[in-house]
This record gives structure tokens, sequence and C-alpha cells, in this order.
């Protein structure tokens, strides 16, 4: 798998895109911030969203249990499936059995994980993903760069772009509104078509056997209300115990995703429609080993909000696309590694620990510590690359002897002065790359330091 | 073993530190002027308000719309509020809802926190209905606002099979640049009719 860095300094490469970027994404965070100032309860919300989730993880297959209960009392047929190879045949099995092509989804990052759409395109099914977004870079063949603004990499010129090429608009044409109105034309189509519609969960309730879907666009409910079954997919970490806690979460997830005070659409299904079938795929594929783990067990009470990612200095400046993991940013950087570690072992160190995505997540996951945590356990599996590893190992051995320490300190010091710019920056620095090296001080701080005491007896200034 | 029973096995092979769920019964903000509050969400969210006294005048301020006046199929949910010429139970299959361009129907309770109301979907056939007109107007009582979220919860039960939802302004996308365009996949408008007496009288 290519190293984040390399990714991220392509995208950096095209400076002016990269700044668009940076502060489109920290307009979102702003926004976040006063939709957050306007609730004086908001640090209880996140504490108590926090111990919900703790709750709900000691208790996981007692709720699991009552859920699936609760759920088969109201009708639904709930299914089990351990991992991603499963969960795409379960689906393929209920929509085979229905004589289904034709499909609609609205946006599941769990079914990005497990790669459903070219799984079903494979058996000659067609399926469109309906929020806007996602339908962009669908139409692109492209996958989301980021969790809830799929498309947050891309510029209306290009969205324009495609559209002529494929739905016909006018050439040139790059007013969103006009681009909107196309998408919803084209999509009222394929709405009215569908023979299935698919959903992810964003909270499955325990004591009810409902599960919440939350949406802006609306799409969810069209894709869901015309068509005879519904197929709704979860992580089993999406539970939690009671009905009332949903007003913790809801009050929690729009404001931390884009800002506003709740999604526009809130749907509570409990139930299939009369005369209809309404399926849930209850999913692991992985998610028990991160449980094992007190290491990083928090890392799945995350609600999906993507305010991690619209704060992280690292994520804004490299895009959602260099992560190569179908959840992006400083929590995609915790559960990618979770599943494969070598394939992802550059992911925790896209970061530069400086812990905003700590302090806005709604769920008070610790991301940032996290993320130092896996740099250890990918450097104790020996993962990582002879660059970091040798480097490391150069490192460690200079600062276990203090004669070499001192000796190298002295050697940087003059070097950084004397030598020529083109030792310094050239490409097996990666620290001068996209930065100036500071001036180097003329003496150490052990020399300053006992220089000072010298001269003032070592007496504390008060 | 099955997939269930494996899923099922694996967590519980493990104890995990418990913590207690938390009290929500008294938490939360409270507005001093809750109907301030939730016209203003409503709004924020890209929604509008009319405030009127009594049932037969919503009906009239609903019939006055711009939305209604031009629209040809229309659907209403409440008994004698707008010209309805689309009878819900006299359709069978969804699908022939596509072209309703107005869609009327009660709110049950509407939250001052963030302008959403809660519809109940019992005893409407199609739920479709909420989503698929092209402008929705909504008939809400005036006392029936509670302050928060929490205290919504407090007044839903879901022990019977059903739909329901929370709807906060017309549907919306900002996936184009971010920037804001109202009518996504959904309704174009949303009209919140305040009714100062209530469905009571
Ligand atoms: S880790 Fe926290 S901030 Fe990041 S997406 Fe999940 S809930 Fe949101």
């Amino acid at each position: 798998m290519t190293d984040h860095a390399v990714l991220a300094q392509k995208f950096v490469a095209n400076s002016p895109r990269a700044h668009w970027h940076d502060r489109a994404l920290w307009f979102v965070r702003a926004k976040r911030d006063l939709a957050a100032k306007s609730l004086p309860e908001w640090e209880e919300l996140r504490e108590h969203a926090s111990d919900i989730k703790a709750h709900c993880v000691a208790h996981l297959a007692d709720y699991l249990e009552e859920f699936t209960r609760n759920a088969e009392k109201l009708g639904v047929q709930v299914h089990w499936a351990k991992d991603a190879a499963e969960h795409n045949q379960i689906v393929l099995g209920i929509l085979q059995k229905h004589r289904v092509t034709k499909i609609v989804k609205s946006k599941s990052m769990l079914t990005e994980e497990c790669h459903l759409n070219p799984f079903l395109e494979r058996h000659g099914m067609e399926v469109i993903d309906t929020d806007l977004g996602e339908r962009i870079v669908q139409m692109r063949h492209e996958p989301p760069s980021h969790i809830v603004l799929p498309a947050i990499h891309i510029q209306k010129e290009e969205v324009g772009a495609l559209f002529h090429e494929q739905l016909g608009t006018d050439e040139g044409a790059t007013d969103p509104q006009y681009l909107v109105e196309a998408a919803r034309k084209h999509l009222r189509e394929k709405f009215m078509a569908a023979e299935a519609g698919i959903t992810g969960v964003n909270f499955a309730i325990a004591e009810t056997g409902g599960f919440v879907v939350c949406t802006n666009e609306g799409n969810c409910d069209l894709g869901v209300s015309l068509p005879p079954v519904h197929i709704a997919c979860m992580g089993i970490e999406k539970l939690i115990p009671r009905a009332q806690d949903l007003g913790v979460f809801l009050r929690l997830l729009a404001r931390s995703a884009t800002g506003q005070p709740i999604t526009t659409y809130s749907s509570h299904f409990h139930g299939p429609r009369p005369g209809c079938e309404l399926h849930v795929v209850l999913v692991d594929n992985g998610r028990t080993e991160i449980l094992g783990s007190d290491d990083f067990r928090r890392s799945l009470n995350c609600i999906r909000c993507g305010a991690c990612m619209n704060t992280c200095p690292v994520y804004r400046r490299s895009g959602g696309h260099s992560y190569q993991s179908t959840v992006p940013g400083p929590i995609g950087s915790i559960l990618a590694p979770a599943r494969d570690a070598a394939k992802h072992e550059s992911l925790p160190f896209a970061c530069s620990l400086c812990g905003s995505c700590t302090d806005v997540c709604p769920v008070k996951i610790d991301l940032h510590h996290q993320l130092l945590t896996w740099r250890g356990e990918i450097a104790r599996r020996g993962l990582l690359p002879k660059s970091k590893s040798m480097g490391m190992k150069f490192v460690s051995f200079v600062f276990q002897h203090r004669w070499l320490y001192e000796w190298s300190g002295k050697l940087a010091r003059f070097s950084l002065r004397v030598l020529p710019r083109w030792m310094i920056y050239n490409r097996f620095n990666a620290w001068g790359r996209q930065r100036e090296l500071p001036a180097a001080p003329r003496s150490s701080f052990r020399d300053w330091y006992r220089h000072r005491s010298k001269n003032d007896g070592g007496k504390q200034e008060s | 073993m099955s997939s269930r029973e494996d899923i099922l096995e694996k967590i519980r092979r493990k104890k995990f530190p418990d913590q207690p769920l938390p009290n929500l019964s008294e938490f939360g903000i409270v507005y001093a002027n809750r109907v301030e509050q939730f016209v203003a969400a409503l709004k924020s969210v890209g929604g509008s308000s009319l405030r009127v006294n009594t049932l037969a005048e919503a009906d009239q301020a609903i019939r006055d719309l711009d939305v209604h006046r031009h629209a040809t199929k229309t659907c209403s949910l409440i008994p004698d509020i707008g010209e309805a010429n689309v009878d819900l139970d006299a359709v069978d299959d969804p699908h022939e809802l596509e072209d309703v361009d107005v869609a009327i129907f009660p709110g049950e309770f509407g939250v001052a926190e963030n302008g959403a109301i809660w519809i109940d979907a019992k005893n409407v056939k199609h739920r479709v209905v909420y989503v698929i007109a092209q402008h929705i107007v909504v008939v809400l009582d005036r006392c029936a606002l509670v302050d928060n979220m929490h205290r919504a919860y407090d007044r839903l039960s879901f022990a019977t099979p059903g739909f329901g939802m929370f709807l906060s302004g017309p549907s919306k996308t900002a996936d184009i640049e971010q920037s804001l365009v109202i009518g996504a996949h959904g309704p174009r408008s949303l009209t919140v009719v305040l009714v100062e007496n209530g469905f009571s009288d």
C-alpha cells in the first residue's frame, strides 16, 4: 500500500487546490463550534454519550439479543454476519429471492467497508447511491473522501463537467442549484424504478427493536418507502440501550458533523410497512477483535460524525483519498490498522498529535492517544518501513549513549550553520522537504544551563 | 456454530468495565420563550412559519399559500384543512404519489432547540407522502412544544410497530462545494402553521 505521506505530497503539490480543501473543511469545523457553543450543557452531553457507549459495550451481547428479540416481535428479519463476505451473501440472497435487479442505496459506510456495490454489480444488479455526494463519486468511479461529505474534494466545475457528460446538463454550467436540480430529476427516476432499498443504520435501540437513520436530503425515506423490500445494514457497535439515549446522540451528531442543530430527517423504523419486508443485517467484520483490545476498544464508540476529519490539520491538507481506507482521518487511522496493520502501517503516523480530534469528538474517544499507541504497536510488530525503523534504531542508540548524544548535537549545530543548502535540503531528509530548518543556536541547552548556573550560583529566580 | 453464536461468544469472552446509564430526566436546556426559540430554529433550518388562532384560520392561511394556489395535486391528512384532491387511502401503489405538489399533515409536537417536529405515520397508508411531495405544510399545536430532545423522547413510546420521524426543515444538500441548496430529493419547502388554540376545539 502506498505510504500516506507519498499520496499527501501529491495532494499538496497542487497548492491552490490544497488550500481550497483546507478552507472548505475549516468552514465546517467553525460551524460545528458555533453549534456546540449554543448548548451550555455540551460537555455534559459528550460525557453522557461516552458513558452510554461504555455501558452498552459492557453489555453488548445482552443488548444484541434484546434488540433481536424486540425487532423480531415487530416483524423484522434479523441476520448475523461474521464478515464482509457473509454480509454481502446475505444481502444478495434477499435480493435474489425477490428477483430484484434495481436497488437504491442511501449512505452506509458499512456497505462501503464490505464493498457491497461491486459485489452486487457482479451479480447483474444496478446499485445507485442516492446521497448526492455519494452519487457524484460513484459516477466518477471513486470512493468517498469523507464519511459525511463524500465529495468534499471535488470542485463545482468538475461536477458540472461530469453532469454535462453523463446527465446532459449545459456545458460549462457550475451553479450548484442548477446541478442539484439535474441530479434530483435523475435520481427521482431511480427511486421510482427501484425494487429494493438499502440503508445504513445510525442507531439501533435494544429496548424497542427499532433503528434510526439520519439524512438531510430525504434520500433514505424515498428509497425505502416506495419498494417492498428494505435492507438495513449495521455494525454491531451501532446499538444503544434505550430510546431516550437517542436524545443524547441526535443532539450531538448533526451539530458535530455540519453544525446543524439536527439532521433534516431522523427516521425511526419500527417494523416493516404493511405487506413489505424489513431486514436488518448485524455485522461483525473485525469489530469483536477491536472490542477485545483495551487500547482501542473506545474507537468503537464512533458515531461517524466526521468532526475529527474536519479539524485534523493532516486530513485537511492531504485529502481523504490519501488514507486509502473507507474511513479516513484520525478515526480511520485507528480503525484501518486494526483491520490490517501491515497494509495501513503509515496511517498512525499521518498525525501531528495536536489532539484537536480528541477535543471535538462528541463521544470523547481519546483519538490522539490511540494513534500514539498504534505507532508503538506498529514498531513492536516490526511493521515499520526501513526509512522509519533505521532512523528510530539510530536515534535510540544515540539517546542511550550520552557522549554520542552530546557529540551529535555539536555536530548538528555546526553542520546546519556551515553546510551548503544542497546537503541539507535533499531527498534523504524528509524534514527539509516543505520547510526551512530553524537557525541552529551556537550552544546547546546543556552548555547554556551549565554556564548560567556557574554565574548565579545555581539559585532559582523567584 | 452459527454466526450469531460465534459473534456473541466472541463478545462474551471478555469482561468490560461497566458504566451506569445517565439519568436524563432533568437534563437539557430550557428556554424562556419556547415559541420564539422554535420559530427561530425552524428558520435557521430553512423552514418558515405562520401563526393563527384557530383551525379554521389555519385552513384559510394554507389555501392562501402560493405553493397551494399553484398546486395541481394536493393531499391533506387533516380533515377540512386545505383543498385536497388526492385521497391517500384510495391510492394502492405509493408510486402514484410521484406528482403530488403539496402535502398537508399534522405534527405531534415541536422541539424548540432544533426546530424539529415529530411526525407519526400511524394510520397513514403511504409514508412516502412526507418526502415525495414538492412542498409540505405541517399543522402544529402551539402548546405542543418541548424544550429539547430529552423532553421529546419523554413523550414517545415505540411499543407497537410503526414509523415516525423528526422533521427539521425542507430537504437540503450541501454536497456541491458546501453550497446549501434547498430541495434535494424531497420537499422544496416546509411551512409550519402554529395554531394557538390547538386541535382541541
Ligand atoms: S471519532 Fe469521534 S469525531 Fe471522529 S467521526 Fe467518530 S464520533 Fe466523530
